[in-house]
């Protein structure tokens, strides 16, 4: 019994993890079609404006985490938007092939500032005992902030008039604009939004992995496959996908090796998209979002 | 006229590839060869992407899994044809395999970017994961992240290994040989075809023709092309380790694409060797990391000069000359008005 309960957090956990990962990128692809390819580097800059402000600036890990990560890169976030994004919209490839340029970018800049090494930084939570076993402290507050993060974001989405001025943009752009609405300051705040919860995600997961440069691409595989199983509703489809995926990854880790895990995690994204071209929610959970 | 030009070109090029090794230095004629053996990788995306109009940002994979599919057979069977043959046949297996769920998936263009990304980022993790005894085919170990050191070069029949200058003419070969090859099977009715789905995959099947098997045909191919070049690499540093499989691997093989103008072939190779020997250059200093450079000159062409170097010379000579655009051109024009 005890046995079970640590293996459903484990398994909790990885969801919650991949739920951090894919966040930002859901909410810029489900609400503007743009696929972020900076999206791993938006990850490991907040890992690294959390772990500068802990180490350098005094702030307490979960002020740097949870207040000054978002903050940051959601700014940087809205600096590239009005730099290059902004003069691509409705041009899907062309926009990813621009983000990839500025993820490459960004990845040599971060070189170039802090070196090519590791940072870390200690794991803030002490262990938790169940039984005879022990987890994680840290994996129980991941579980948490993810959940925390999908309740927000409903409350965003359907209670707010931003959120409503976002889902009608997303559903038709000109009549939003035809009804006095701005779609091009939406488009830049849901841009902004996605970067401040991938700086929130990479900021959570700095305790677990440590920040190096090149990070991004250890996250950016696992982020899109979610992402695109998952479909263009933001919510459901992430919530979905993730589960999904993280249940397989955990098992298929548990079995075997990590990577197994992984492998085994992407047989099934490229079997489901057989499937379900246009996603999880393009067949189930179609009006929710 | 302009395709006697061309037939004239590629002759050159040729001949000049044939008797170049004799005249250089052993280090120079070492670094162009990697040089051309990334053009070959260029070429089979400028073919895939450019004429196919499939998106595919793991181009790495086809490559990566040539040279590695050449270091264990060769270890395993000896340097000869079997192992050519194998290194060539594991990639286009795997392109047709993968091509097979996108393609009869129905999915679009961004979703088989991401896709192939995925895939060639996966590769890289489990290929990293092999270090250890345990980790071997055949007698060949796959060595984790250290890679495979030691890949026997293609010998031939008589068992005599060729030599860097023999490596050298044999890419030239397969070079131009690809470029030769494509714009035959361009002028076929399964390349007319794959014109066509890249310009309205919509009208084509309406028009009765099957776009899914004509884009796993096209991606088999470009992947079989991709895998021949990666066996090419392994045999040019009796080396290959997972950093073929890497991301900063993927994007310059589109940066290539994208600065030397999709939709041509001629302009893939071109930027892939001009890139290439400014990385080099770029690598020698300590002031600016590579990676920063090849990112804002990805970015700025996205957003400036979009068709790519060569469509553009090509445009602005015809608009000089007052002449109507050669089909190079206007070709790329028309890629570029694709939703």
């Amino acid at each position: 019994m005890d046995f079970a309960s640590v293996l459903m957090i484990e398994i909790l956990g990885s969801i919650a993890i991949l739920v951090l990962i894919s966040i930002g990128l859901a909410v810029v692809f489900g609400m503007m079609k743009v696929i972020n390819m900076a999206h791993g580097e938006f990850l490991m800059l907040g890992g690294y404006v959390t772990i500068y402000g802990t180490n350098h600036g005094g702030l307490s890990f979960w002020v740097s985490a949870l207040i000054l990560a978002p903050v940051v890169v959601g700014l940087v976030g809205l600096a590239l938007e009005w730099l290059v994004i902004r003069h691509l919209y409705g041009r899907m490839i062309d926009t990813m092939l621009a983000t990839w340029g500025i993820s490459l970018a960004l990845v040599g800049g971060m070189t170039m500032l802090v070196g090519n090494t590791t940072t870390g930084i200690s794991t803030p939570l002490p262990s938790l005992s169940i039984g005879a076993f022990s987890v994680s402290g840290y994996v129980v507050f991941l579980i948490v902030l993810a959940a925390a993060i999908f309740g927000l974001l409903y409350v965003l989405f359907k209670l707010t008039t931003f959120g409503l001025l976002a889902r009608a943009t997303t559903q038709n752009a000109d009549m939003v604009a035809a009804l006095g609405g701005n779609p091009r300051r939406i488009y830049a705040l849901t841009f902004g939004l996605g970067a401040a919860l991938a700086g929130l995600g990479g900021a959570a997961l700095a305790p677990l992995t440590g920040v190096i440069p090149t990070i991004g691409a250890a996250y950016i595989a696992k982020a899109f496959i979610t992402v695109i199983s998952g479909g263009s509703a933001v919510i459901a489809g992430n919530l979905s996908a993730s589960v999904l995926f993280g249940t397989v990854g955990q098992v298929f880790t548990y079995l075997y090796t990590p990577v197994i895990g992984e492998v085994a995690l992407l047989l099934t994204a490229i079997v489901l998209i057989r499937i379900l071209p246009q996603g999880i929610t393009g067949r189930f959970f179609r009006r929710s979002i | 006229m302009a395709r006697y030009l061309q037939s004239a070109g590629l002759l050159a090029v040729l001949v000049l590839g044939m008797v170049m090794p004799g005249w250089l230095e052993l280090f120079t004629v070492y670094e162009i060869t990697i040089y051309l053996i990334m053009a070959v990788l260029a070429l089979s995306l400028a073919f895939v992407w450019g004429k196919g109009g499939i998106m595919c940002l793991g181009q790495a994979a086809f490559f990566g899994l040539g040279a590695y599919a050449w270091a264990v057979a060769a270890t395993n069977f000896g340097p000869g044809l079997a192992a050519l043959a194998i290194s060539i046949a594991v990639p286009a297996l795997f392109a047709a395999v993968l091509g097979y769920f996108m393609f009869y998936g129905r999915i679009n263009d961004i979703y088989i970017g991401v896709i192939t990304l995925a895939v060639t980022l996966i590769l890289f993790n489990l290929i990293n994961s092999t270090s250890g005894p345990q980790y071997r085919i055949g007698s060949a170990l796959l060595g984790g992240f250290n890679g495979m050191t030691g890949v026997p070069t293609l010998a031939w029949p008589n068992g005599m290994p060729l030599d860097p200058g023999d490596i050298f003419r044999l890419t030239v070969i397969v070079l131009v040989a690809g470029v030769v090859a494509i714009s035959l099977y361009l002028k076929t009715t399964p390349g007319k075809v794959t014109i066509a789905v890249r310009e309205n995959e919509y009208r084509a099947e309406l028009l009765g023709y099957n776009v899914a098997q004509s884009k796993l045909i096209t991606f088999t191919l470009g992947g079989a092309l991709a895998g021949l070049g990666g066996c090419l690499f392994a045999n040019w540093g009796a080396f290959v380790s997972p950093t073929i499989f890497s991301l900063v691997q993927s994007a310059q093989i589109i940066i290539w694409v994208i600065v030397g103008g999709r939709g041509t072939l001629i302009g893939p190779i071109l930027g892939c060797i001009a890139l290439q020997w400014a990385t080099t250059k770029l690598g020698t200093q300590q002031v600016v990391q590579v990676n920063l450079v090849l990112g804002v000159v990805l970015a700025f062409f996205v957003l400036v000069v979009p068709q790519g170097i060569v469509p553009m010379f090509t445009k602005a000579l015809a608009t000089l000359f007052g002449r109507k655009a050669d089909s190079a051109a206007a070709e790329a024009t028309t890629t570029e008005t694709r939703p």
